[in-house]
């Protein structure tokens, strides 16, 4: 396993966590220490517990043994330092709302209930929407944007929520090649602004091209590190078995 | 029907419409958006229920029908919270139980003789000046702990994972919006029934909802919508000699028709959008 800089800031501190759904586990004493402005990817078979180590980070499932710290708070207070940008699939594009709406949902947990959006309020989701590229796009109800506009929308939201950390459940899921660089693009905005990225993600074609990190999990740990050291050919025939006939190619067209 | 409007039945009617059309508008698109209406069906027929115990112990119907279908729609929430995977078939017992209890109870009741059809189908050239001053009330209600609560609302309507996250309160806001539904089926039950409240409460949203780039447009469209439906329906009544309640939910319905239909090609365009 490749070890990073020790002089960088650690944002998310994962310990020995173990997390499990009956008598399977699906995260079994995990250790892993991510650094502040990386884009992550994290990779591994259906069902290796992606989303699970993506809901432990938000603090949002119950585990049998080890910690998750977020900034070396434990994950369970550190809510509104994290942030979930959920599959485009999960919510209602039919909804009447707009852009610059969604954008400001990420404020409400900042703002009390007993007031309107500030001035203040409104710079943040302006700067949030400016981020993602999307401020032409503020008046738009959500249902005439493309996939790939409503995932930075997500992501505009993220932000103006004042989140440290973006967990990314499949962002490139289902999207042609423009939208995918699209995407890309805006990821790496938000990474150079400081923030850390954490994305689950499938392709394994694009992975060592797209991360500065991966995360290779099945169950436990199998790797973290930079795509070069992660992706190699005994690691990904160990986790993802009998198909690694093609995932070696790639491992080596990578070099 | 300009001599119509002198009689009182007929103001009555109308003042009926406007004021159940506010509640439609604005939690119609609630329940539209929350995809609650078979749950607001449920509350809507357990009501029956309701009107059985107001006769039966002789309360006035206002008080019965609406502690009843407050105290159902506090369950239904209970059980879709703590009971998610079986909610529907749970909501589904409660909503034949409730008609059935209101069914026996008004068999018991001595020298009873309500029309029973008026319930089911409504009475909009029926209501009584009393019920206009109830309707007012809730509302006031209404609108009250809407505006009060409208961003916890929205936030909670378009994603109830990231409301949660973000500490909104999203048990006891359903608990509100469900409350609330039930106040505004009890307001309609009065003008097309409780069998079609649904009908009512679902569609002018619906409709609205193509049109609207809000929230509160949607909500302000399906007041109008709804004030449409039911005096559109109340004069067809009135001049073909119809069964009122039923007609408005025909026409409410030809008009449904007529936006789907009308809407088809947009639609279309709109779902080969969202692969990009």
């Amino acid at each position: 396993m490749a070890t990073s800089d020790s002089n960088a800031t650690v944002t998310i501190e994962v310990e020995n966590l173990t997390v499990s759904y009956g008598p399977k586990p699906a995260l079994l004493d995990l250790t892993l220490s991510i650094e502040q402005g990386l884009l992550v990817g994290v990779i591994g078979p259906n069902g290796a517990g992606k989303s699970t180590l993506v809901k432990a980070i938000l603090g949002f499932v119950k585990r049998d043994v080890g910690s998750v710290r977020i900034l070396g708070v434990p994950a369970e207070k550190a809510k509104g330092l994290v942030a979930y940008v959920p599959q485009r699939g999960a919510v209602d594009w039919d909804f009447p709302v707009r852009v610059k709406e969604v954008a400001m949902m990420g404020r409400y947990g900042n703002i009390p209930w007993y007031r309107e959006p500030g001035e203040e309020d409104q710079r943040i989701v302006a700067q949030a929407l400016e981020m993602v590229r999307m401020s032409d796009f503020r008046d738009r109800q959500i249902g005439q944007l493309s996939g790939g506009q409503q995932q930075r929308v997500f992501m505009a939201r993220a932000l103006a929520q004042g989140a440290e950390i973006l967990l990314l459940d499949e962002p490139f899921a289902g999207v042609d090649a423009a939208t995918e660089r699209a995407i890309l693009d805006v990821l790496e905005r938000v990474k150079a602004a400081g923030r850390t990225l954490v994305v689950v993600h499938h392709d394994l074609a694009t992975a060592a091209e797209y991360f500065d990190r991966l995360v290779l999990i099945k169950q436990r740990l199998y790797a973290y590190g930079p795509p070069k050291t992660v992706l190699r050919e005994d690691l990904l025939s160990e986790v993802y078995e009998g198909k690694l006939r093609v995932f070696s190619d790639l491992a080596n067209g990578e070099g | 029907m300009l001599e119509a409007l002198q009689l009182e039945f007929m103001r009555n009617a109308l003042m009926a419409a406007f004021l159940t059309g506010i509640a439609c508008g604005v939690i119609g698109t609630f329940v539209v958006v929350n995809r609650i209406v078979f749950l607001s069906g449920g509350i809507a027929h357990a009501a029956y229920g309701g009107i059985g115990l107001a006769f039966f112990f002789g309360l006035p119907y206002a008080v019965g029908t609406l502690g009843f279908a407050l105290l159902v729609a506090l369950v239904m929430a209970t059980v879709t919270l703590r009971a998610r995977h079986r909610s529907d078939t749970i909501i589904g017992v409660l909503w034949a139980v409730g008609m059935a209890l209101g069914v026996i109870l008004l068999d018991l009741t001595p020298g009873y003789n309500v029309d029973l059809m008026s319930f089911l189908f409504g009475s909009i050239l029926a209501v009584p000046t009393s019920d206009l001053w109830l309707m007012l009330v809730l509302d006031g209600v209404i609108l009250l702990a809407v505006t009060f609560f409208y961003t916890d609302l929205l936030a909670l309507s378009y994603d109830e994972d990231f409301a949660q996250i973000r500490g909104i309160r999203v048990e006891f806001l359903y608990f509100l919006l469900l409350a609330m539904v039930a106040l505004s089926v009890v307001m309609m039950i009065r003008v097309v029934g409780l069998i079609l409240v649904i009908a009512l409460l679902t569609i002018p949203p619906y409709i609205a909802e193509r049109h609207c780039g809000s929230l509160k447009t949607m909500m302000f469209l399906s007041f109008v919508l709804s004030c449409f439906f039911s005096t559109t329906g109340l004069w067809l009544s009135y001049t073909l000699n119809l069964t009122s309640g039923a007609t408005i939910i025909m026409v409410a319905g030809i008009c449904f028709f007529i936006s789907v239909l009308l809407e088809l090609p947009q639609t279309r365009k709109m779902l080969s959008l969202r692969k990009r």
